[in-house]
């Protein structure tokens, strides 16, 4: 399937620009969210492929806008939810929990 | 012009992603999926454990013993398991040697396929759009970004690693450095010149 990740020789990204000392995560969501996905890569529900499909298949404007560990975030939540491991309403449910708390 | 005449989506700020990623994890440890204390050895171990001096290591070696740089070039997963780097997203290697003919450059283009057990996690700039989409129709731009300039008789060649078979560049070994020991020599080796947008550094050059 192609898509907005086929991004290979596409013009118009501009020049590669290297961050100076980047640390490996930018943010804490950043650090738990690639944990997570690892953690349950092992669980094995589903292989590397299903992983990465379930990134490809972000709506192509949004792949676009938003940084790679919102994919891989976005990939997470897809497949547990897919899986039947976590379902939609309760992730939602949790989102707003917390959101009243802070 | 307002702070927030803007048209992104606020869902996007970062705040709401730390909350929505705090909730994801609260579930999956109540339903016993995930443990947050192997989580935690998870995001040290990519953190301060695995890292470019790894693939430093393997470099420098190659440059100081060439029975060991045959072995690599000719069975990259099997002899950089010697060093015991080895396992998640690197099982199966590839070293390609740059030379005064052939540079080589690493790109992933449809996401960020790159060898954890050498290099570590992949710098953000590996895995944004412009590198993914440069890198295989402009090589000599994309060096050229970096600072690096080559000769134009040199042939670039760019592999396109997947989620089966990562690469890893064998920088050319700089001018000047006989008789340094292996240590030395890989404090040389750079993580770029291993991906293969830089080049390894000159004793006594500014890092």
């Amino acid at each position: 399937m192609n898509g907005a990740h086929d991004m290979g020789g596409m013009d118009g990204f501009g020049p590669v620009v290297a961050e100076k000392n980047e640390p490996v995560f930018h943010a804490d969501w950043e650090r738990r969210t690639f944990a997570m996905t690892v953690a349950m890569g092992f669980y094995g529900a589903w292989n590397i492929d299903m992983a990465r499909h379930a990134r490809e298949r972000m709506e192509p404007g949004e792949y676009l806008r938003t940084s790679y560990y919102e994919h891989w975030l976005h990939g997470l939540e897809t497949l547990l939810v897919e899986k039947g491991l976590v379902s939609a309403e309760e992730l939602e449910a949790r989102r707003a929990e917390l959101a009243k708390k802070s | 012009m307002s702070a927030h005449d803007h048209d992104h989506d606020h869902s996007d700020v970062p705040s709401d992603l730390a909350l929505r990623v705090k909730a994801l994890e609260s579930l999956l440890v109540e339903k016993g999926l995930v443990d947050p204390a192997a989580l935690d050895i998870l995001i040290d171990t990519y953190e301060t454990k695995v890292g470019p001096r790894n693939g430093a290591k393997v470099v420098a070696r190659a440059w100081a013993d060439p029975a060991f740089k045959a072995r690599l070039l000719k069975d990259a997963s099997k002899t950089i398991a010697e060093f015991g780097f080895d396992g998640r997203q690197g099982k199966d290697m590839v070293v390609v040697e740059n030379t005064d003919e052939v540079h080589n450059m690493v790109v992933c283009t449809l996401c960020s396929c790159y060898p954890w057990p050498v290099l570590g996690l992949p710098p953000v700039w590996y895995k944004a759009s412009p590198y993914r989409a440069k890198a295989v129709r402009d090589p000599r731009g994309v060096l050229q970004d970096f600072g690096v300039t080559l000769p134009e008789e040199i042939e670039i060649r760019v592999w396109d690693s997947t989620a089966e078979l990562r690469y890893l560049v064998l920088p050319q070994r700089p001018k000047g450095t006989e008789g340094l020991s292996e240590e030395a020599l890989a404090d040389l080796v750079t993580r770029d010149s291993m991906i293969g947008t830089g080049l390894a550094k000159t004793p006594g050059a500014k890092p």
